[in-house]
């Protein structure tokens, strides 16, 4: 039986491949999160459900979040995602912050994308300063679950 | 008039000959081939809809109380006699961004193209009850809305604007007791008698925790400061709305338009009754108190909602609360077209939608109205899409002839039936509040919020999965034209705001004697832990020059801070 | 960014973030490191572990667990302790995904570097604890945190993992938690070691106190530690009752100190987790293998040929001999 086998190393592995469950395996982890005073949380909500749905461990960090808050989450949940939704029009202000904390903590691998009411110009210049995907209203969900799972992806490869 | 209720609007006979000849309609139908072209059709709150209506459907209906004619109970039909023909509903368009002045000149603006009302958008850290200088301020500034952190910042809005002649709509919560002091200091300073101040604070803290999220203090001590706002109010400006109970925030989170009924009928029922507790006669305050609702580009389903709401508090009203007066029954409303239904692609075409929501809002009866610029899914409105938004309004008010009878939906066998329908699912789930203890109960438990997230979802998903069809988003998708690429969008210089902001707080600080401004706060925080109507000592701690940053850390210091149960 | 299992030690004893952080994913998800990386790291780390104080906290959803959490951490951090937390959150049993709300109470504590807080999930695991729980307890006991507190998925009578892993276990209660008290008198319940009526800022929060003093004057309870449980009643959202709360967990400590439980709690929860993972693995073993290992069988037992029983006892002997 599989517990006798244990000692040997060459079919525990074997083994612990087949045998732990689909649950065991470690999942992509997401950070949710609203900066600022913003209170539209309607679209957070949303997208963090559809990424659970679509198996992805999500942390929401509800409202009123500062940049330090966020990233320090992700750091200490060593998330692979940093999800931020912002409709406030605070963006140009706040991520910036984010992105340079990230960096600073020596986290910058952790991707940060940025959902909600961002202007298209802003959108390019938030990507320029290091934001991985920028998702305007209306965007759909199974086209941010492809994109986050991609970006996660690659953070754990690098 | 006694027996008056058991009389059918339709007769036995012509019901019975009815069913005969639908059910041979419907056969004759299945004979020729006709199909749907899909299994079901429902109206966004989950109503099945049916291939047409007769007098079947609403065959049990008793005209007199069911609809009965306007300006009489239960106002299904409105709350006036003559509706649209005696004035129009008040163009009020929420606005506000920037420093006080730029609020100021877009209010002229506004006036001058032919608004008759005003409305305060506030910024971030003037609807949670910060000062500009506080560092969570820092990026929101002037942004959102407009910055009013002194009762000068409010002075200088109405540079020019006499405010005894307009009525303004202020879209604030747990800091409305402070706006509404600077509010009614800035008139006074004007030469106002107090009996010609006339307005709304929304100063609905219930729906802060259910919807909009700009939340403070606990529910409890919430609910206590916006109930010393009534009370204030209803004794010292008469002409004043001191509460404006919001459906428009819950359906905008996301709650069908019959769990937006539903959550604020609920709402209203607790404020009613903690006025009640205080000793109040119900007919002392009761028609004082004004609502707020969102209207959808579903035509139908919105009328319906509005004419079933009508009825609703009506009968909560008389048959619950005792209320004796015709006034205390009225639920008068303003109307705001969803924003959630606009989209970001193809902007142009909410001008299309806002069209469909605004007839709804009048055929179900509003009294006041404001329509979203087709910008709305992009920025804050420029002056060119607040001027549309505002032109919609004008066009259906004198145009379209919608304004010139009341009621034009009513009798319609699918309104009516669709009026009774919805009236029959909201009240369940303000059966379902009630039997929670009412709702800052439902609150804590987290129930109404759960409705809304759940529907939130379902929305979403509907759209992803082509149940619900968004032109432009998710059907009849194209290629963005350059103009549509290029719609010019209201930007705002947040440092140069905040500066300016900081810079003017900085002064008006400094310009106060600082033995009163001090007494004042802690005159204010005693107050409150001697737990009396706050008003008073509010409007004080304004006229000594505290600031709404200051007047809301005394009341944190006593009530302390909200932390929200997060439901997804 | 790869580290050497030795780097990553090695930094995260100096009380590196990011390495810390790393080394718990790797800890937290045993399946997906090479076993000898894996059982090294694990090592170095029960080298030094078997000092913190473990502190679990259950109760139903939404009794204020997690506000309460958070208080405590504030009283833990003024009196100079290193404080861990792991939350756990229910998976998905379709999706497998998990949504992980409860740090969001605890955010004040996110710029604090004496305060870890990691979230985790079930990930199949029934007892109310996540699968990886325990070895995160294991890795944030021999990394020096001095409190470790463990919030668990809140449900009632399954939350039995967190009395077999904690050294203090706290109930808390709410008003209108009569149904607890009713299971409690029945002992369907383990008795914890300290009852929390939380939400006092209620009025109500008085009777079920009442109720509670009633039920363990008249019973003569004792918790499995021979420890007569304590009631607190606090408000977490007003901050009332906590320190007095946490001073009985203080007070709990001592008392195992003394008597030798802290041990021998340290002990039992080595073994009582290595049972854990063992039936895990075989449960989904099992759940795996066994339509494979005799279809005719299988067929023979849902026919009523072969009794339930019977069958098992044949498919066993499959199975362990496979
Ligand atoms: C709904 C809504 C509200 C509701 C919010 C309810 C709630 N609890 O969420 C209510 C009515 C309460 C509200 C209030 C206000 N609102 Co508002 N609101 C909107 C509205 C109409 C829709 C937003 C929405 O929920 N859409 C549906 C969701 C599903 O879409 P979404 O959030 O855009 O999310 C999608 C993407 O953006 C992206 N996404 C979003 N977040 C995230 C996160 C991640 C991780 C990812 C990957 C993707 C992602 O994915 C989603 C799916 O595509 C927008 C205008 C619009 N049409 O967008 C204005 C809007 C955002 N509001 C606005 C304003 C000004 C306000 C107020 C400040 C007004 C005031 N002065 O009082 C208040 C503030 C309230 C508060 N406390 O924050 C402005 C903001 C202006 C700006 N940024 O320049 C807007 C743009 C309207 C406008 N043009 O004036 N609002
Ligand atoms: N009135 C009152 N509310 C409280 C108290 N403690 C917590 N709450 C509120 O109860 C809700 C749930 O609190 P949480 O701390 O998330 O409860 P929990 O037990 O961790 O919840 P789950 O993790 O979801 O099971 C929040 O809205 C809190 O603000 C309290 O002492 N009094
Ligand atoms: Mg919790």
């Amino acid at each position: 039986m599989y517990i006798q086998e244990q000692t040997d190393v060459e079919t525990r592995i074997s083994l612990e491949k087949e045998v732990v469950a689909e649950e065991m395996r470690r999942r992509y982890k997401v950070i949710v999160a609203k900066l600022g005073l913003d209170g539209h949380d309607r679209g957070a909500k949303v997208v963090a459900r559809a990424l659970r749905d679509a198996g992805f461990e999500v942390v929401y960090t509800g409202i009123r979040q500062t940049p330090e808050m966020v990233v320090n989450t992700a750091i200490q949940e060593d998330a692979d995602v940093i999800g931020i939704s912002l409709l406030s029009g605070a963006h140009m202000a706040l991520v910036p912050m984010v992105l340079k904390l990230l960096r600073e903590k020596g986290a910058g691998d952790i991707k940060v994308v940025v959902g909600g009411t961002i202007p298209p110009d802003d959108a390019e210049k938030l990507k320029e300063m290091g934001v991985a995907e920028v998702f305007p209203p209306d965007t759909p969900l199974s086209y941010i679950i492809k994109k986050v799972r991609e970006l996660a992806e690659e953070r754990r490869r690098s | 008039m006694s027996n008056i209720s058991s009389i059918k609007t339709y007769n036995k006979e012509l019901i019975e000959i009815l069913r005969t000849a639908v059910e041979e309609w419907e056969r004759e139908m299945r004979e020729n081939n006709y199909r749907d072209r899909k299994d079901v059709f429902y109206t966004e709150s989950g109503i099945p809809i049916k291939t047409v209506y007769t007098p079947l459907d609403v065959e049990d209906q008793n005209y007199f109380s069911k609809i009965g004619m306007p300006g009489q109970y239960p106002f299904t039909r409105g709350i006036h006699y003559n509706m649209y023909r005696g004035r129009v509903w008040t163009m009020r368009e929420f606005s506000g961004y920037g420093t006080p002045e730029d609020t100021n000149r877009r209010f002229k603006y506004l006036i001058s193209h032919g608004e008759t009302g005003l409305s305060i958008a506030f910024d971030y850290p003037t609807l949670v009850g910060i000062d500009p200088d506080d560092p969570r301020a820092y990026g929101e500034v002037g942004v959102v809305g407009v910055s009013v952190p002194t009762v000068l910042d409010m002075e200088i809005i109405f540079k020019d604007i006499y405010m005894g002649d307009v009525t303004t709509n202020m879209t604030i919560n747990p800091p409305a007791p402070v706006l509404l002091s600077f509010y009614v200091a800035t008139a006074r300073k004007q030469g106002v008698p107090d009996d010609k101040i006339g307005g709304t604070t929304q100063n609905d803290q219930l729906k802060e925790f259910i919807a909009q999220k700009s939340w403070v203090f606990p529910p409890q001590p919430a609910l206590k400061i916006g109930v010393d706002l009534i009370e204030w109010s209803v004794k010292n400006l008469p002409k004043w709305n001191p509460i404006s109970i919001s459906g428009y925030h819950i359906y905008e989170a996301g709650a069908t338009a019959v769990e937006e009924l539903a959550l604020t009928l609920a709402d209203g029922i607790e404020y009613v009754r903690e006025m009640i507790r205080r000793g109040h006669d119900v007919d002392s305050f009761a028609g004082r108190l004004s609502f707020f609702f969102a209207s959808g580009v579903q035509v139908f389903e919105h009328v319906a909602k509005f004419r079933a709401a009508r009825r609703m508090w009506a009968k909560i009203m008389k048959e619950w609360l005792g209320a004796k007066k015709k006034r205390s029954m009225w639920m008068r409303f303003h109307t705001q077209t969803s924003g959630v239904e606009l989209t970001a692609v193809e902007p142009y075409n909410n001008i299309i939608r806002v069209v469909l929501q605004a007839m709804a809002a009048v055929l179900g009866g509003t009294q006041s109205l404001h329509t979203n610029a087709f910008d709305e899914a992009l920025a804050l409105p420029t002056d060119f899409s607040a001027k549309i938004a505002l032109r919609t309004q004008q066009i259906l008010a004198y145009e379209s002839g919608i304004a010139d009878t009341v009621d034009p939906l009513g009798g319609s066998y699918y309104i009516e039936w669709l009026t009774d329908r919805i009236e029959e699912e909201a009240w369940k789930i303000i059966d379902k509040i009630e039997s929670m203890g009412g709702m800052i109960n439902a609150i804590e438990k987290g129930y109404p919020q759960m409705l809304i997230t759940e529907s939130a979802y379902r929305k979403q998903r509907a759209i992803e999965e082509l149940r619900k069809i968004v032109v432009g988003v998710n059907m009849f998708q194209s290629e963005p034209l350059e103009e549509e690429k290029r719609v010019p969008l209201l930007k705002i210089d947040e440092e140069k705001v905040r500066q300016q902001q900081i810079e003017r707080i900085r002064r008006f600080r400094q310009d106060r004697d600082p033995a009163k401004w001090r007494s004042s706060l802690i005159e204010l925080e005693r107050a409150a832990m001697r737990n009396e109507n706050l008003m008073p000592y509010i409007y004080n701690a304004v006229i000594n020059r505290a600031t709404l940053g200051e007047i809301m850390g005394a009341l944190k210091n006593v009530y302390g801070e909200w932390s929200e149960p997060i439901i997804l | 960014m790869r580290m050497s299992p030795e780097e990553l030690l090695k930094r995260s004893f100096e009380g590196d973030l990011i390495a810390l952080s790393r080394l718990l994913t790797l800890i937290e998800f045993p399946a997906e490191t090479d076993p000898e990386i894996f059982s090294f790291i694990m090592r170095e780390l029960m080298k030094r572990s078997g000092n913190a104080h473990v502190i679990g906290v259950t109760g139903n959803p939404g009794v204020g667990k997690s506000t309460l959490i958070s208080k405590i951490i504030s009283i833990y951090r003024e009196k100079g302790s290193r404080v861990a937390v792991v939350s756990v959150d229910p998976s998905s049993p379709f999706s497998k995904g998990s949504f992980m709300g409860n740090r969001i109470r605890m955010q004040q504590h996110s710029q604090d570097p004496g305060v870890f807080i990691r979230s985790t999930a079930t990930r199949g695991a029934k007892g109310g604890l996540g699968i990886g729980t325990t070895l995160l307890i294991e890795a944030f006991d021999g990394l020096g945190f001095d409190k470790i507190i463990i919030e668990s998925v809140g449900a009632g009578q399954i939350d039995v993992d967190i009395q077999n892993v904690s050294h203090t276990t706290i109930n808390v209660l709410i008003p209108g938690a009569g149904d607890e008290i009713q299971l409690l008198k029945a002992g369907l319940m383990e008795i914890g070691d300290i009852y929390v009526v939380n939400k006092s800022d209620k009025p109500e929060a008085e009777i079920i106190y009442k109720q509670l003093q009633e039920l363990f004057e008249s019973e003569n309870i004792e918790s499995r530690t021979g420890w007569r449980p304590r009631i607190y009643k606090t408000s977490a959202v007003m901050g009332w009752g906590v320190e007095e709360l946490t001073s009985g967990i203080e007070d709990h400590k001592k008392y195992l100190l003394e008597n030798g439980g802290f041990k021998e709690i340290i002990r039992r929860r080595r073994v009582y987790s290595t049972k854990q993972y063992v039936k895990y693995i075989i449960e989904n073993y099992i759940e795996r293998y066994l339509d494979r290992v005799d279809k005719d069988l299988l067929e023979k037992i849902s026919m009523g040929s072969v009794d339930p029983f019977t069958a098992s006892l044949e498919l066993v002997k499959k199975l362990i001999t496979k």
